[in-house]
């Protein structure tokens, strides 16, 4: 590796770095703006101008690569300086360029305290100004109900166009007009059409794109930061909360390689304020078809005395999408006390089932995996939608080189050219008998990837194809030495810790869908799930957060905590356990889930065995071991999963793949109380009306 | 002085037809086989003997830019790309040759593309030569039609040449900016390393050489480096293309010796500067991107690039623009400057922000309208464009102001101080272009 003296302090560096970088591992910093790790390099802000021996000028050290700088005349290595009079002085004279066209308004821009061109201006700026001429006006632009925009604050260093380009892979944004008549704009004036759309704010290195619903709410040194997780999908996004006093004022991307990156899609970050709308804060009882507000006593009351006489088998229990490990635990508990089987967490009807072994039904290759693979084909799923980080990876690897790609199900924009190959179970038989023409890419693929979504797995038909779906990776050698192939894309977020600890009805017990049947059970607890409508007759004990579907359902409502307002253990799609914590707390009267089954256990009779969150998770990591392995993924046994589950299932049918998405703004009761969800979702369809006419 | 004999360009005023058969009797295409058995290391050998420095601005010596292509080819194609965006305010001469002697262009880019391995070759032309447009593309296609180019040619190198025309825009005359524009994307520099010679046009070799450099190299391989370099003065041998334009009697295109003294070149071919030589006030020697230089100083000067360098100034494109005493020197830079300020792409910070600070102060200035510790401050701003920018338009933009403030610095102060002692009633104008 190429030597490089960076400031005095010689580095051994990989000759493809920048000088940037060089001069990173040699300590020292160098002042950014358009310079983005994950973005192309543009190199147009000049801000990280270097001084480097024996070139004429300075040199933009983002964009210059150490194996173009030449050695000394006698072979030393080339000297690169980032404190010198030169570099500090052209510094200068770049931030006062940037300056002097953007407007002194950080009092009242939603940017100040964490600009970037505020702090660099600390270290580079001057105090006065020389520019006695007017600034530039620019005209702001409507880029949709996420972002808003302050375009004379703009210094054009294109991160967003490159975002959007790249990582989105939308052409929605560019550059108009010329020299300082140069415009960052949409040019229709229409809303962004990523779902990744709002993380062009958090690029943005100066306030001219911000995050519309969180304008002047707050100011970031008075917000309290919590890392936590993502529900919104079961990726598992690394978040930050922002709150301030018991409100979450705002969500942020935290970096995680080996899952988001550093970038999280529109609802995982603007739910905030569904957090705050239609909230359950106090208990409620049916009453002569009516509910009331109650009391917790006269909650349990009613439902201890709804439960007694009734036998187990007439009692079932749901586990909905946004549930954490915890509870999961604590109810699988309850009913193990009350002698319940019929237990489901899979209230889409997905086949999935711990029994086939945990490699069955989770993400095998990981997320950061997907960018060894060599050719990928996707079953029933649509990435972009159910799981859009996935596809950001999937985009990220196509990008790095084209790969065959092949899509089974609903022919939809990727981003990334994929070859629609079929819609339904037939094309999927088409392959894996080898009279597709995809077949022979996958054979010679080293490292396929076969994605298998909900869409696929929640028809009744679903076994068959996942069953098909494990013959394939069987046959393609996707279960090879050093690669797991078969990749289940989940939905929700609960699922794969309700999976682990086998939330699941044994054999004779009701399915999710079968107890919301008409007169399957008598008492029905209901764990969150908003996605399934039960059937008049049952006796309903909805524990959740929000009035949604569950509650309207319900007779009797216990209130509870939303994943920003409690500790609770998620796992991802690939089966990695990772930490939510909490950054408020729940309004009202509304508890944790843990605690309200806990206190519910005793007045049914089988008191659970846990008075505090830690002896649950004591309980919880004994019954499930993996779970104490924090952002690590417990893998299973590939091989043998596919054998148990290559020889299920009879003919599929050859009905369509249908994706388990309707509207990806409103997949949960928490989503579906946010204002800005809803307009989003409006915003959506109408584009797709419009593109229908 | 050129003699007649001497002359590369013998149908610069179009006297005679510019087809094929008329410029093969001005001496085109005559043995252009013979020159391509002798080989690429020939060739590029014999224009680094010849001393030819590119004629596009820079002064770059051709033979060695040629030298960077690749030998071999490592699969990708090269290309031979013919910057005519001819677009450096006061310079007219690529104009002549496409006009009146095309086939000397064509020629050239026939040997230099196959000097440097390249089968293809495209000439970007500005967007705002209609004429000369046409008349390339007729010499082109006559010269398909004789099969001196194309693929299946009499040479026996097959090469394709295509004419591009350009948008009109200044900064496509920069090479980087001209890829990006052939390439059909938004004419904006590209950073460099890699440069061109590795990753250029699609990503592969490309040189990139002004018309009058190409259009030479016919001619000087025939009658041998010797020949050339025998012209002009050491450094800066051959003959180039002046346009001479401003206050002289008759302005004019013309093919001379480098190294001419700036009298010489306007007493003979301009009739003398507009009323009398003691009249000068100043010259921008080079196209109005280099600074200019007062009357004194430019008077008896040798006309080459590296005179006009110690001068602190350059030899540019040879556009020799001349003012005389009538000339109001500060509101003429104002006018380059909002040149600049017009075509800046707005790609990098410092152009795209100085520029337009440069103009509004000078506009003020060329009022009287400023202070005079402006003046300081102004010539403080150029400093900090020049270097900082990807490309030269930086650079370009700042000359012309640091020329002024060098040489007629008491002429601003004078503005200034006239301005102060007699202020205007009326009201004060808004700088809001």
């Amino acid at each position: 590796m190429p030597k490089i003296i960076v400031d005095d302090i010689e580095v051994e560096v990989p000759a493809e770095y920048t000088l940037l970088q060089a001069a990173e591992m040699a300590g020292a910093e160098i002042p950014r703006f358009c310079f983005h790790e994950r973005l192309s390099i543009a190199g147009n802000c000049r801000m990280c101008l270097v001084e480097l021996k024996g070139a004429p000028k300075p040199v933009a050290s983002c964009a210059y690569a150490v194996r173009d700088c030449r050695p000394g005349p006698n072979g030393e290595p080339p000297v690169v300086l980032t404190k010198s009079p030169t570099v500090k002085k052209a510094r200068e004279g770049v931030m006062e360029f940037l300056l002097i066209n953007h407007p002194l308004d950080c009092p009242i821009c939603d940017q100040g305290g964490e600009c970037d061109l505020q702090d660099q201006a600390m270290a580079y700026g001057v105090d006065t100004s020389r520019f006695a001429e007017n600034k530039r006006a620019v005209e702001d632009k409507y880029l949709g109900p996420l972002v808003r925009t302050s375009m004379n604050r703009c210094i054009h260093c294109t991160r967003c166009v490159r975002f959007a380009t790249e990582i989105a892979g939308v052409p929605d944004l560019g550059t108009i007009g010329r020299g300082e008549d140069m415009e960052i704009t949409s040019y229709l004036e229409r809303a962004m059409g990523s779902e990744l759309q709002s993380c062009v704010a958090d690029l943005c290195p100066v306030g001219a794109l911000l995050n519309k619903p969180y304008s002047f709410n707050a100011r970031p040194w008075e917000l309290t930061k919590t890392e936590s997780v993502d529900v919104m999908d079961a990726v598992g996004s690394n978040i930050r909360v922002d709150s301030r006093g018991r409100e979450v004022m705002r969500i942020l991307p935290r970096v995680n390689e080996l899952i988001n990156e550093e970038w999280i899609h529109d609802k995982t970050r603007h739910i905030v304020d569904g957090l705050r709308r239609q909230r359950l804060d106090r208990p409620y009882v049916r009453e002569n078809g009516k509910l009331r507000p109650a009391t917790w006593n006269e909650a349990f009351e009613t439902i201890a005395a709804r439960l007694r006489g009734v036998a187990p088998e007439r009692v079932g229990a749901l586990v909905g999408d946004l549930a954490g490990a915890e509870e999961i635990f604590a109810l699988k508990a309850l009913m193990d006390g009350l002698g319940v089987k019929n237990l489901d967490a899979r209230q889409d009807g997905t086949v999935l089932h711990p029994a086939y072994g945990r490699a069955s039904y989770i993400f095998n290759p990981s997320i950061i995996g997907i960018e060894d693979a060599d050719a990928v084909l996707i079953v029933g799923a649509n990435p972009r939608i159910e799981a859009s980080l996935v596809n950001v990876r999937l985009r990220k690897r196509w990008r790095r080189s084209p790969l065959p790609i092949g899509l089974i199900g609903e022919n939809v924009d990727l981003t990334y050219p994929v070859q629609h190959l079929g819609a339904g179970p037939d094309t999927l038989a088409d392959v894996l008998s080898g009279s597709h023409s995809f077949a022979e890419i996958l054979r010679k693929a080293e490292r396929p990837l076969v994605i298998v979504g909900q869409g696929a797995l929640t028809r009744p038909d679903g076994l068959a194809i996942l069953a098909m779906a494990a013959r394939l990776v069987r046959e393609f050698g996707g279960a090879a030495e050093g690669w797991n192939g078969l990749a289940i894309l989940h939905t929700a977020a609960s699922r794969v810790a309700a999976l682990d600890l086998g939330f699941v009805p044994e054999e004779g017990s009701l399915t999710a869908r079968e107890m919301a049947q008409a007169g399957a059970v008598d008492v029905l607890f209901n764990l969150g799930a908003d996605e399934i409508d039960v059937a008049p007759g049952a006796f309903v004990v909805y524990q959740g957060t929000h009035g949604d579907r569950g509650a309207h359902r319900a007779d009797v409502i216990l209130p509870s905590a939303t994943y920003t307002e409690k500790t609770g253990t998620y796992v991802n799609t690939e089966g990695r356990v990772q930490l939510a914590n909490r950054a408020a707390f729940p309004p009202g009267e509304a508890r944790e889930d843990w605690a309200i089954l806990r206190a519910l256990s005793e007045r049914l009779g089988a008191k659970l065995p846990f008075d505090s969150l830690m002896q649950l998770r004591q309980r919880l990591y004994a019954a499930a071991p993996h779970f104490a392995d924090i952002d690590s993924i417990a893998a299973g046994n590939l091989a043998e999963s596919i054998d148990m589950l290559a020889g299920l299932g009879d003919q599929p049918g050859r009905e369509p793949f249908r994706g388990p998405i309707e509207d990806f703004y409103l997949t949960n009761p928490i989503a579906r109380a946010s204002g800005i969800m809803a307009e989003c979702s409006a915003l959506a369809h109408g584009a797709k009306l419009e593109a229908a006419e | 002085m050129l003699h007649d004999r001497d002359r590369i360009f013998t149908n610069l005023y179009g006297l005679h037809s510019p087809g094929l058969e008329a410029a093969r009797r001005r001496g085109a295409w005559d043995g252009t086989k013979f020159l391509l058995e002798k080989g690429r290391d020939w060739i590029i050998d014999e224009m680094k003997k010849s001393g030819l420095r590119g004629r596009g601005g820079a002064g770059f010596p051709t033979g060695l830019k040629w030298s960077f292509m690749p030998k071999a080819s490592d699969g990708r194609p090269h290309y031979l790309v013919v910057n005519a965006d001819e677009s450096e305010p006061g310079t007219a001469k690529d104009r002549e040759i496409m006009r009146h002697d095309p086939h000397l262009l064509v020629e050239g880019c026939l040997l230099a593309s196959f000097a440097m391995g390249a089968h293809a070759a495209y000439v970007y032309i500005r967007g705002e030569y209609i004429a000369e447009r046409d008349a390339l593309q007729r010499a082109v296609d006559e010269a398909y039609e004789a099969r001196l180019i194309g693929k299946d040619n009499i040479h026996g190198y097959p090469f394709d040449l295509y004419v591009h025309h350009g948008a009109g825009a200044y900064i496509c005359g920069e090479e980087t900016a001209l890829i990006e524009s052939l390439e059909g994307k938004k004419g904006m520099p590209r950073l460099k390393p890699p440069f061109p010679a590795n990753m250029g046009l699609y990503g592969c070799p490309t040189t990139v050489n002004n018309v009058e450099s190409i259009a030479v190299a016919g001619t000087i391989l025939r009658r041998g480096a010797a020949w050339f370099a025998g012209l002009g003065r050491p450094n800066n041998t051959g003959s180039k293309l002046f346009s001479i334009s401003g206050h002289v009697n008759r302005p004019c295109n013309v093919e001379e010796e480098l190294g001419i003294t700036f009298r010489e070149l306007v007493e003979k071919h301009c009739g003398g500067v507009r009323g009398g030589f003691d009249n000068l006030l100043a010259v921008i020697p080079g196209g109005s991107s280099v600074p200019l230089v007062p009357a004194h100083e430019i008077a008896d000067a040798h006309m080459d690039f590296d005179t006009l360098r110690n001068l602190k100034s350059g030899l540019g494109t040879a556009a020799v623009i001349v003012m005389d005493k009538s000339t109001d020197v500060v509101r003429a830079i104002t006018r380059l400057a909002y040149f600049y300020k017009h075509e800046s792409c707005g790609q990098c910070t410092p152009c795209r922000e100085g520029t337009g600070w440069m103009w509004r102060v000078l506009s003020r200035m060329s009022e009287g309208r400023a202070q005079r510790r402006e003046i300081d401050m102004l010539l403080d701003v150029s400093y900090q464009i020049e270097g900082h920018t990807i490309c030269a338009l930086g650079d370009a933009a700042a000359w012309p102001v640091q020329g002024l403030i060098r040489h007629f610095r008491h002429e601003i102060e004078k503005r200034i101080d006239d301005y102060a002692a007699n202020p205007h009633s009326e009201p004060v104008r808004v700088a809001a272009e």
